[in-house]
């Protein structure tokens, strides 16, 4: 699909998935169906789904190290080894993996191919392209805290790292915009910093046309499903609201397995709720396995020790082998008939004879 | 299964992590907040708006009345209702909903809500 029917299919894709339950809460006031049968099918399918993937991956074989790293290997005393980058033995690789999981190391690597004109000779750029990490990272780490700050609606009593991420987050103290009436709830720093990630994530897709060649409708689809959902969200919190009481209520009923759907919370609730069970269900189908496979990868999570513990290729197959001395043993007489020179005499005396 | 042992340990880490609300709520009774009428504000019947929306939005208007009052210096408000209001956090709001702990923290300890605004205005001594 080129990129443009790509944007416009994904477009409207997530178009129709806000307006089911606008439509369907809305209008046909089908809270059960959308409080509470899809949520539960949406879970069922994000943790079946994520699990029978990860399974299916891990009896996949790797057939070899992928010692293609960014660092010097262990091999004689004097020549400086890097320990992190290419590790010997399990110590490194944690310490890799860690890096990977936590601060995207090979992400911050990310160069980018340009082609430039310098007093009209073409010429070819690697940039040090930082914007795609920095994206990342401030994307990544507040869509974390936005979901472990929702643990308010879903634990009773709310646990005190919920609160301390709300101080943190909220400490600005600040309305959401300098109107009347905005200047509470206070604004969280991670519900803009990730709009503006996502939209710098989306936007890039578009702009460079490297990316834009390789996007795909899978690309564009997870990407305005995020966004509304944190549009949905951060509306239903600084402008339209909802009654949150009854938002908990209807959460905790969930986890604890009594689902009841209370009266009065308004559709923006249902559009955002149906967009989260959209995006967990859609999940374990999509790129957002990364969340699993990123600790799977196996230039990320294998040490480089090819040179001092053999591996053996899983799917090697016996492959019937037919030697030299088989091939002898075979066609000895006839070798000899013919004046061919053979290593093993058909008898011992023979065979010394010949030598001298 | 290659690696068969660490991935399976891997999954139900992370699966645990995703899971721990149904272990956490497991067995506790849950308890939706009930906020509590005094009897000065069941004689009034009504609050400032209509129940729905304070529920809601009771901050919204909280934040419209302490801008218009200090930035505007507009003191009274007018309900839907038609009644008169001193717009004031402590004065009429607290003077109405006395019970601080058993009315606006009932829900807000329900959502852990804190609001900051006692650390300025003086949150009224409840009779007992
Ligand atoms: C029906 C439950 C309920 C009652 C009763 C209630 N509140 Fe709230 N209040 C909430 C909820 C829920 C929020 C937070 C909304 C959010 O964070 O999205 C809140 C937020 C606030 C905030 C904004 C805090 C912030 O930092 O964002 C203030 C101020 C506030 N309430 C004052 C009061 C006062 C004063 C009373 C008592 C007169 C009261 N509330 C009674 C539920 C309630
Ligand atoms: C004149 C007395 C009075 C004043 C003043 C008053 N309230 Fe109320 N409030 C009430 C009554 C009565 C109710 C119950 C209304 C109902 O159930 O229909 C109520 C309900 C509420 C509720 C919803 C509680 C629930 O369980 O549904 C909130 C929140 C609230 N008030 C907050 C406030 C805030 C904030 C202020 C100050 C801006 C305030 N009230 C001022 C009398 C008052
Ligand atoms: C930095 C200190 C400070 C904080 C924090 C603060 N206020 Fe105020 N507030 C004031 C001052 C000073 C006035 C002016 C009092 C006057 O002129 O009567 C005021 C006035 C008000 C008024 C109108 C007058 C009155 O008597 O109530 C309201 C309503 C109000 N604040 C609400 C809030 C709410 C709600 C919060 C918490 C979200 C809050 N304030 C936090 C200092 C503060």
């Amino acid at each position: 699909m080129n990129f443009f029917l790509s944007i416009i299919f994904s477009f409207f894709a997530v178009v129709v998935v806000v307006l089911i339950p606008w439509i369907g809460v809305g209008a046909l006031d089908l809270r059960v169906l959308f409080g509470i049968v899809i949520p539960y099918a949406a879970m069922a399918t994000f943790f079946v789904g994520i699990v029978v993937r990860v399974i299916d991956w891990g009896r996949s074989p790797v057939p070899f190290r992928i010692p293609t790293t960014a660092g010097q290997e262990w091999s004689f005393p004097w020549i400086k080894r890097n320990r992190i980058d290419n590790p010997k033995g399990l110590g490194g690789v944690i310490m890799r993996m860690l890096f990977e999981v936590l601060t995207f190391r090979s992400l911050f690597r990310n160069t980018r191919l340009e082609y430039r004109r310098v007093n009209g000779v073409p010429k070819i750029d690697y940039e040090w392209e930082k914007w795609l990490w920095l994206a990342a990272i401030l994307f990544h780490y507040s869509f974390l805290v936005i979901f472990l700050r929702h643990f308010r609606f879903f634990m009773e009593p709310v646990p005190a790292f919920v609160t301390l991420l709300q101080k943190l987050d909220g400490f600005m103290q600040m309305g959401a915009a300098p109107f009347n009436g905005f200047g509470l709830p206070g604004v969280y720093l991670t519900d803009m910093l990730l709009m503006a990630a996502v939209t710098w994530l989306l936007l890039r897709r578009i702009l460079y046309s490297q990316m834009r060649y390789i996007s795909l409708p899978a690309d564009f689809f997870p990407l305005f499903l995020i966004l509304s959902l944190g549009f949905t969200g951060m509306l239903m919190r600084y402008l339209l609201r909802v009654d949150v009481t009854k938002v908990k209520e209807l959460a905790i009923g969930l986890f604890k397995f009594s689902p009841a759907v209370p009266e009065g919370i308004g559709v923006i609730f249902y559009i955002h709720l149906f967009i989260l069970c959209v995006l967990i269900a859609y999940f374990p189908f999509s790129k957002l396995m990364h969340l699993a496979g990123v600790f799977l990868s196996p230039t990320r999570n294998l040490s480089n020790n090819s040179r001092f513990v053999r591996h053996v290729n899983p799917w090697n197959y016996p492959v019937p082998t037919h030697t030299y001395e088989e091939y002898e043993d075979e066609f000895r007489d006839l070798m000899i008939e013919a004046g061919l020179p053979v290593e093993k005499e058909p008898d011992a005396t023979a065979g010394s004879e010949e030598k001298e | 299964m290659y690696d068969g042992g660490k991935i399976i340990v891997g999954l139900i880490i992370g699966l645990g992590l995703f899971l721990s609300p149904f272990f956490y709520n497991a067995g506790k009774a849950a308890k939706a907040p009930a906020p509590e009428l005094t009897p000065k504000a069941k004689e009034a019947k009504v609050c400032v708006e209509p129940a729905s929306y304070m529920r809601e939005s009771h901050f919204t208007l909280l934040d419209e009345w302490r801008h218009t009052v200090v930035r505007d210096g507009e003191r009274y408000y007018k309900g839907s209702e038609g009644k008169r209001y001193y717009k004031s956090l402590q004065r009429t709001c607290l003077e109405c909903h006395s019970n601080y702990s058993k009315f606006c923290l009932e829900c807000h300890n329900y959502l852990d809500v804190d609001p900051y605004c006692w650390d300025c205005h003086i949150q009224p001594e409840e009779k007992k």
